[in-house]
């Protein structure tokens, strides 16, 4: 049941190109928006790190590796993804077991599965997983769900988001739930539901409350008022809001930013990179990185819609829609209207693991684009 | 829309997506909408605001750490100082060639493989921006050596900083700690706001248990930086409030006395002021250098402390656990006659051995002494060191009502000492055994019990704390290393109060019996200190106490002498004196020491000293022209104002 208003996209394929980048599992218009994401993320780490060609270098490196796996990952059939879903599952839940027992400790949390060869970060792998489990469970069940499934895809959501935030990692928490909420999302759970559901969840903050870090109180705190705490978690955000306000319309140009430059900003190779950008390149260039991503969100988006089957289309809406929270939360967190929770901006932030799970996701998304056409319709 | 269930419609969930990857979508793009909303907020409405601001950011707010207060013993003598010292220090981020700037250094000034090794290391796990040292405590000449090539190595920087010194070194080291770099794992746990700019935190000791009073609050200053980020003037500054100083109950001479006494023996000695609690020396030997922790210990002397075979990283007052042996008798016959088990004037004969009545096997518990020490009563029991008559007063009072009679001097239990990680020692009963070993209790480990061996095992700070509560007739006290803080900035002084809690006896003069018993172990004429008694000029009372070594683990190795040493027995002994009214008990645990008699000089010199030293005006009585406004209680540094 493919609409005729998507002949835009189609007609593409006719070409000798497209054929072979169909033979090679590639959607040609996902892979054009996310070269040009990691372009212009490339030139503001550039920036960034005080024009240090070492670090930009390390991450052209982690973007190729990034990319190999993106390759690797697309040419996995997606009838293969559904039938790996629950080992998976269960593979992922014994490794963050393992994790909060004899996990090494990175920054102060425990994140990290040292396997001696490399060291591991489970947590980063259940961000596919939970919703490739999610979506296993729901595209097999009766439409739309019904209460038992609801309870069961809950069970699903929370047991990996707990075990994560116990490390304690609520930005990765964080983006476990959102992927898996997404899947029950899209597999139809009745707005009543949903409503109800999200009604109830902002009536038990005051419970999560209890039960975060002082550090982490902290910084939802100091987002009310960042001068409380101007030496501790206040100075990020103030120096960040700082940053992206005297960026005005224009920007203050590549490599000009006053606050990136003379070291204001912290972390802005990483988490507040996009403080950076936003001085340098104005609103404008917000505008148009914004654009960017809103493209590739809603090139995933169609891409779901036109998926093969129910497996293909949840996750392929799920992954899409992290990849937007992603953005939101890092964005937000920046600007001064989430609290700090260390989640990148994505593909542009320097770091490795993040990147590589989200291009894992983006492969998989190739892999359902693609995959739908081998079958004759 | 009908109502559809129970079955899958594929064509109705197709569509149903559709519809909600468009809600999604639009979803997406209205809440992006609001993050650009915001954005313009801050780049157009706010863009004056937000650029003057980043125009005047070429002011930078610094923190400025504050000095760590200072640690000194109870006659000021300074035992944790802080000295400015010259470092020097990298700025990676200013670096090009980092291989190259090393190795361009190390021909100035020499830099061992292992501080490179360690600043790599920190290369790796630091926060961004911030300085490494490569090389510390630069002297004179390598300072300027180094400044003169300054302009070759940008981001290369020499700083003066104050670093921790412990100019009493291993004398002082296991009971006053050392700092170290903030580890990750502190990094989680401490006020980040008050430690910006802080490099260091209390690793072990007291440096550990008093960070929060040492560490002070950190101040800020602002600072004009031109283009390239260095400092052209400071606009305004608030001060950081320097950590208060803290003075302890050591006496660094007697705690010297008691290294020197202990010579080369791993041990522990331990003195107590017995109606205060104040810890005049508190010693684990070997000691080690605390002043090579404060920089980062290199791999090779940390191997050379972990590796040695007396573990001198071990604090053995707190950690160590020994079998009390004969030192335990005073307190079991204190209990025995406390409980109406054994009459104070009670005799019975000692033949060598002693045989549990009703044992089929006839396993005969050997005395010390071979051919037995004849009729013995109370007195000659803890004189000579009796075991057969403590066997016959453990058989009596069975290991149940002797665990709850010692319980009450703290055995089994932490002392409470102002150093964390204090073990408990191990006080066994029949519970005990059921619930750790899943067995009975049988009676021969009972009599083994009454002469201290078996399960019974005690800290040496146990020992002393129990000896300080016989001391001073039943006051047990909590042991303090510290007496008070005094407030930077102004003149108040936080007192330590003395904690204890009384052991009431049935009838008090059961505590003269023991005094006496005890004074005839150094002054009677078979008492087993009596050498130490001949020489000595004031009536001590004491016992002496040797403790079996059962064998050493398998996985060990060690020279043959070594090993022959390791076998050894060890020799322990508590005292007090002057026995007319005692003002110091000491607790000796010496591994290996053989016999506890040759211990019992070192509690000696110690309470002699003291009493020169103190016993003139006692050093309880309160120096009156301190504001003492604050008082110090357990619950930890409480302070409660009164109006002078």
């Amino acid at each position: 049941m493919l609409s005729t208003s998507t002949q835009f996209f189609e007609s593409d394929y006719q070409s000798k190109t497209s054929r072979f980048l169909q033979y090679l599992h590639i959607d040609p218009v996902l892979l054009a928006g996310l070269l040009l994401l990691m372009a212009a993320g490339l030139g503001v780490l550039y920036s960034a790190s005080d024009g240090s060609i070492e670090l930009v270098q390390r991450q052209i490196i982690r973007l190729s590796i990034a990319f190999a796996v993106m390759f690797f990952v697309a040419q996995i059939p997606q009838h293969t993804l559904y039938l790996w879903a629950p080992w998976f599952f269960a593979f992922g839940i014994v490794l963050l077991i393992l994790v909060l027992l004899a996990g090494d400790v990175g920054k102060g949390a425990q994140r990290w599965l040292n396997l001696y060869v490399i060291r591991f970060q489970p947590s980063e792998m259940m961000k596919l997983v939970t919703p490739m489990m999610l979506a296993w469970y729901l595209c097999e069940k009766p439409f739309p769900p019904r209460v038992t499934s609801l309870i069961i895809s809950l069970a699903l959501v929370i047991v990996p988001t707990m075990l994560i935030a116990r490390q304690p990692d609520l930005g990765t928490s964080l983006l476990v739930a959102a992927a898996g909420f997404f899947v029950v999302f899209f597999g139809g759970i009745r707005w009543r539901v949903l409503f109800g559901s999200i009604f109830t969840m902002l009536a038990l903050i005051p419970v999560l409350w209890q039960f975060m870090h002082d550090y982490q109180k902290q910084r939802v705190l100091t987002l009310f008022d960042p001068e409380s705490d101007p030496l501790g978690s206040g100075y990020h955000i103030i120096q960040s809001m700082i940053a992206i306000g005297s960026g005005g319309i224009y920007g203050k140009g590549w490599l000009n930013g006053t606050q990136s430059q003379l070291d204001f900003i912290p972390e802005r190779t990483t988490d507040f990179i996009f403080a950076v950008f936003a001085e340098e390149f104005g609103i404008m260039g917000a505008i148009v990185l914004l654009a960017l991503y809103a493209f590739i969100i809603i090139r995933g988006l169609y891409i779901a819609a036109n998926a093969q089957d129910s497996f293909g289309r949840l996750l392929a809406g799920s992954l899409s829609m992290t990849f937007f929270v992603y953005l939101f939360v890092n964005v937000g967190m920046v600007s001064g209207i989430l609290p700090v929770v260390g989640v990148p901006l994505p593909l542009v932030s320097y770091g490795g693991t993040s990147m590589v799970t989200l291009m894992a996701g983006f492969g998989m998304l190739m892999s359902i684009s693609t995959n739908r056409r081998l079958i004759p319709k | 829309m009908p109502y559809r269930s129970h079955y899958s419609d594929h064509s109705y969930q197709a569509s149903l997506f559709k519809f909600r990857a468009i809600v999604a979508a639009i979803i997406c793009l209205l809440m992006l909408s609001g993050l650009l909303f915001r954005l313009a907020w801050l780049q157009i409405v706010d863009y004056k605001h937000f650029s003057d601001l980043s125009e005047n950011n070429r002011i930078r707010l610094m923190a400025l750490p504050p000095t760590r207060g200072l640690i000194h013993d109870r006659n000021g003598v300074v035992l944790a100082e802080n000295k400015p010292t010259f470092h020097l220090e990298i700025v990676p981020e200013q670096v090009d060639d980092m291989d190259a700037t090393i190795a361009g250094l190390s021909e100035i000034v020499a830099i061992s493989e292992s501080e490179i090794e360690r600043f790599r290391e920190q290369l790796r796990v630091r926060r961004s921006f911030q300085r490494i040292s490569l090389r510390t405590r630069l002297n004179e000449d390598e300072v300027a050596r180094l400044a003169v090539n300054r302009h070759r190595f940008p981001g290369m920087d020499i700083n003066a900083r104050l670093s921790r010194f412990y100019p009493h070194g291993e004398a002082t080291a296991h009971a006053v700690g050392y700092v170290g770099r903030i580890n990750q794992k502190e990094l989680t746990v401490i006020d980040e706001g008050n430690y910006r700019g802080t490099t260091h935190i209390g690793k072990t000791g007291l440096e550990k248990y008093y960070e929060a009073e040492l560490h002070g609050q950190v101040g800020r200053q602002r600072v004009e930086v031109n283009a390239q980020g260095r400092v052209l003037r400071i606009i305004d500054k608030v001060a950081p409030v320097a950590g208060n100083d803290l003075t302890l109950n050591l006496d660094i001479e007697l705690q010297k006395l008691a290294i020197q006494g202990l010579g080369e023996f791993a041990g522990s000695v331990i003195a107590i002021e017995p109606h205060t609690g104040a810890v005049v020396a508190f010693v684990s030997t070997p000691g080690f250098d605390p002043n090579l922790f404060v920089h980062g210990i290199s791999h090779k002397n940390y191997n050379a402390y972990s590796h040695g075979i007396y573990k001198p990283l071990f604090n053995r007052a707190i950690f160590g656990q020994y079998p009390p042996g004969s030192t335990f008798k005073p307190f079991i016959a204190l209990a025995g006659i406390e409980q109406r088990r054994f009459g104070v004037k009670e005799t019975l004969y000692c033949r060598g051995h002693y045989l549990l009545p009703g044992d089929a096997t006839e396993r005969k518990y050997r005395d010390w002494k071979k051919e037995g020490h004849g009729t013995v009563d109370l007195s000659k029991a803890i004189e000579q060191s009796c075991d057969v008559y403590f066997y016959e007063l453990a058989y009596r009072m069975g290991i149940n009502s002797m665990h709850d009679f010692l319980a009450q001097f703290g055995f089994g239990e932490k002392t409470g000492i102002d150093l964390l990680g204090e073990r408990r020692g191990l006080l066994p009963s029949t519970d005990w055994k059921k619930k750790k070993k899943q067995t009975v209790w049988y009676p021969g480990e009972t009599l083994i019990a009454g002469i201290g061996q078996g399960y019974m095992l005690t800290t040496p700070i146990q020992l002393a704390v129990a000896t300080a509560a016989l001391a001073s007739r039943g006051e047990k006290i909590v042991p303090r290393l510290l007496r008070e803080v005094h407030i930077s900035g102004d003149d108040t002084v936080k007192v330590r109060e003395p904690s204890k809690t009384m052991i009431k006896l049935r009838r008090e003069n059961h505590w003269d019996v023991m005094f006496n018993a005890m004074k005839k172990v150094v002054h009677g004429t078979w008492g087993t200190a009596r050498a130490t008694g001949w020489s000595t000029k004031f009536k001590m009372a004491g016992k002496t106490g040797t403790a079996q070594v059962f064998g050493i683990a398998q996985d060990e190795e060690y020279d043959e002498e070594t090993v022959a040493k390791k076998l050894r027995d060890h020799g322990l002994f508590i005292g007090f004196g002057p026995a007319e009214d005692p003002v110091l008990a000491v607790a000796v645990v010496a591994e290996n020491g053989e016999h506890g008699s040759k211990m019992a000089p070192i509690a000696r010199d110690l309470i002699q000293r003291y009493m020169e030293k103190y016993s003139a005006v006692s050093i309880n009585q309160k120096d009156d022209n301190k504001v003492t406004s604050a008082v110090l209680d357990d619950s930890g540094l409480h302070t409660a104002h009164s109006n002078h």
